[in-house]
Order: structure tokens, then sequence, then C-alpha cells
């Protein structure tokens, strides 16, 4: 059995349903763990204070917004090579989180700024690419909106997604040749595998963003199941009126 | 191909309307910008790069509907996908025509209205390169933003939406350029990579501009 099988929409319908709740369960159990945690049980930042617990909702949000991006690149991509209905439909679900992770960031971003920086905005490499990251999820959603055939959406908005990954890479690069940042680096530098995070927070915050996976992976799911449905309905309704 | 490029050429030089409008937009902006501003020449000085080329950006993008619009509506675009003429070639013919009516022209406009922003006088050839190298680029990506939403109706506004995100990378790079020459400082590598993104451009986005024109003819 091959890896595609799932993507039957009977098929996938049958183990997202099977998943969901341990998924469901994991998303806000561990989202709620982490924050709980993070925010009762840690101790506050010798020089930010109790506004340092603003990570528990900003590095994960942050994570899932290019994440979602990716998510919607790769099922794209699985669309135009493999016309699966599903990963269109996928990828459909995947954009409304995604912005909504977008603005949560930036949001965030500027509460805990204001105190820290003393400014709500500044146009700061990292700000100014979420920004843009924002912009390209209004543009790739208005699309999707805008043609009202499915599989025609389907396929121009996976042009748009392949051409704006893209673009918002060339975007990231340019935008720190044109300005240098007061954001700090990375919480989670993956790669030197060392930490800029103390333990004590780093626990919590790695909860959190697993947390924050589930709930995403989640709400995709619950999306994509709609879309499903609403074809199914779709059809249903229109062989009704085709008798 | 050649012929393509001809027809639109001819089409857009003596229909009137689309041609002249980017180039009057961009002058009306220019000459509004002081009254907004103030007519302080110091402070100027300071935003004459930007608006020039906010300006020249915002031009291209208002001519952009039109680019597929019109023979999408009598049926040319459905005639020139079955030429036999590649699609890839429409698009870039397309991308070209748009470039020459409004690009280059800009090119040669602005550092003209330079002299109305009172552009530092080391900014001129920096300004000018910099619009030379970027604005084919910001043709070619309208161009593929245009085929993408050709067959939707009232698509201007979702054209706008589209495109202006991916107008990031060349507003940047060119507005860095052109800055750092008013500025008096080396503007080489800016300008580089920008050279880079228009030919990364010519190369690539006109076979997504023609992906999604055969998604739409489909």
């Amino acid at each position: 059995m091959s890896i595609w099988e799932y993507a039957n929409p009977r098929a996938f319908m049958g183990w997202t349903g099977k998943a969901l709740p341990l998924i469901w369960g994991l998303g806000i159990g561990l989202t709620v763990l982490g924050l709980v945690w993070g925010y009762f049980f840690t101790g506050d930042d010798f020089r930010m204070g109790s506004t340092v617990k603003i990570i528990y909702l900003h590095v994960p949000s942050a994570l899932m917004a290019i994440n979602g991006y990716f998510l919607m690149f790769v099922a794209s991509l699985i669309w135009l090579i493999r016309r699966h209905h599903v990963s269109a439909l996928v990828a459909k679900a995947a954009a409304p989180i995604g912005l909504t992770m977008t603005l949560i960031a930036l949001a965030t971003g500027a509460i805990w700024g204001q105190p820290m920086w003393g400014t709500w905005w500044v146009w700061d490499p990292r700000l100014t690419s979420f920004l843009i990251l924002c912009l390209f999820y209004m543009g790739y959603i208005a699309l999707w909106e805008s043609v009202s055939d499915q599989d025609l959406a389907a396929d121009l908005t996976s042009i748009l997604a392949m051409v704006g990954s893209v673009f918002a890479v060339l975007s990231r690069y340019a935008v720190q040749f044109w300005n240098q940042g007061l954001h700090q680096g990375t919480s989670v530098p993956v790669v030197t595998g060392e930490r800029s995070v103390d333990d004590i927070y780093f626990i919590p915050l790695a909860v959190s963003m697993a947390g924050f996976f589930f709930l995403f992976l989640a709400l995709t799911l619950v999306r994509a199941r709609a879309e499903v449905r609403a074809r199914r309905l779709g059809v249903l309704i229109r062989r009704e009126q085709m008798a | 191909m050649i012929a393509v490029l001809r027809r639109d050429l001819a089409l857009a030089l003596r229909s009137g309307g689309g041609f002249g409008l980017g180039l009057a937009f961009f002058f009306v902006v220019v000459v509004l910008t002081p009254f907004a501003v103030g007519p302080d020449q110091g402070k100027l000085q300071i935003v004459a790069v930007g608006i020039l080329w906010i300006g020249a950006l915002l031009a291209a993008l208002l001519t952009l509907d039109r680019v597929f619009a019109l023979d999408w509506e009598d049926g040319t675009l459905e005639q020139l996908a079955l030429s036999g003429l590649p699609l890839e070639s429409v698009v870039m013919a397309k991308a070209a025509v748009h470039w020459i009516t409004t690009g280059a022209v800009l090119t040669v406009l602005a550092p003209a209205l330079g002299v109305l922003l009172n552009l530092a006088p080391g900014g001129y050839w920096p300004l000018g390169l910099s619009l030379l190298l970027g604005t084919p680029a910001l043709s070619l990506i309208g161009t593929f933003g245009a085929a993408l939403t050709v067959g939707i109706k009232r698509g201007g506004l979702l054209l706008s939406l589209l495109v202006l995100p991916l107008y990031v990378p060349t507003l940047i790079l060119g507005a860095e350029a052109a800055r750092r020459g008013a500025a008096g400082l080396a503007y080489e590598t800016p300008l580089i990579l920008l050279a880079a993104l228009s030919l990364g451009a010519i190369a690539a986005l006109p076979f997504a501009g023609a992906a999604a024109l055969k998604v739409t003819l489909r």
C-alpha cells in the first residue's frame, strides 16, 4: 500500500476522523500545559520582567505561520504533480490558519515591543518579512475566493504559491539587505544546537510549540474535512437538480 | 512573436488611453508630492528617490490589467493559443510591450522629473540605471499577475493584491541602489542583484505566466 492511498478522499475522511480526537487532545493539552507552565510556574526575566512570557505565544505562532506557508507550498506542488484533490483542499484549508498565526505573531510582537523597544512597530527585517508574509497569505486567500470553479482555483492558486514562495524567500533576503535589525536572534537555533534561552524557559516553550503544531494540524484537518464534505454536498445538489 | 509584439505595440500607441495613462500618472504623482511633503528643498531631496521609484511602480501596476484583458474579451487570446506560437512567447511579447510602453519611457522620464524633486546631482545615473534594470522585472511580474487573474471578473483589485508583495524585492533593491547613488555611496551591489532579479524573472516567469494562461483557457 502506497502512501498516496491515504490521500484518497474516502480514506482521508476515514483516518482523519479517527486521528482527529487524538490530535485535538494533544494540541489543546500541550498548548494549555505549555502556557500555564510558562505563565505561572516560571520566574520573571531579570531584564524583561513578566513581559518575557509572551514568548510562549509569540514564538510558536511565528513558527506555525512559516511552516503553514511551507505546507501550502508542498500541498500545492503535490496538487500540480499528482492532482490529488485532497492536497489542494489542504492547501486551501491551511491558508486562513496560517494568516491567523501570522497576525497573532505580529500582534504579540507589537504588544511586547511597546514596553521593551518603546515602539509598537519598527521596520526591522523580521517584522517586515512577517508583514510581507501576511500580504502573501491575503493574496492567496483572495485568489481562492474569487474563482468559483474549484479545480481552476486550485490550479491558479498553486501556481501563485510556487511563484510566491520564491518571492517570499527573495523578499526575506532583500529585506535583510535593506535594513539591519532590532529583533533578537532566534530563540531556538536548530542548526548550531546551542541554546539562547535557558532551560527553565525553553522546556515550556518547546511544549507550547508542540501544542501549536498539533493545534494547527487539527484545525487544518477539520477545515479540509469540511471542504471535502462541501464538495460532496455540491455534487449531491447538482445530481438533485439534474434528476 | 515579433508579429504579436508589433501588433500590441501598434495597438498601445494608437488606441490612446492605455499608453499615456501610466506616464501621466507617474508625472502627476511626482508633481503632487511637493504639495504633500512641503516645498522644502532638503526634505524633497530625501524623499526624491523613493517617490520616483514608488511612482514608477504604481504607474506600471496601473496599466497591468490591460495586458491580457482586451485580448481575452474578444477571443484573440484563444486564437493566439491555437496559433502554434508557444504561450510562453506570447507572455514574453506582452511583457516586452508593457515594458516598452511603461518601463522604458519611465526610465527616460524619471531623471527629468528628478529635477522637480531636487534629486542630488550624483543621483541621476544610479536612478536611471536602477529603473532601466528594475522595470523589466516589474513588467514580467505584473504580466504573470495579469495572466493569473485574466479570467476573473473585476480582477483589477485582486491583481494589485497579488502583485504588490511580489514587487517587494525589486523595489527594495532598485530604490536602495538609487538611494546609495544619490548619497554618493557605492551602488554596484544592489544594482547587480537587481539585474540578477530581472534576468531571473525574464528566464522563469514567462513559463509561470503561460501555465496560468493554459489553466484559464482550458
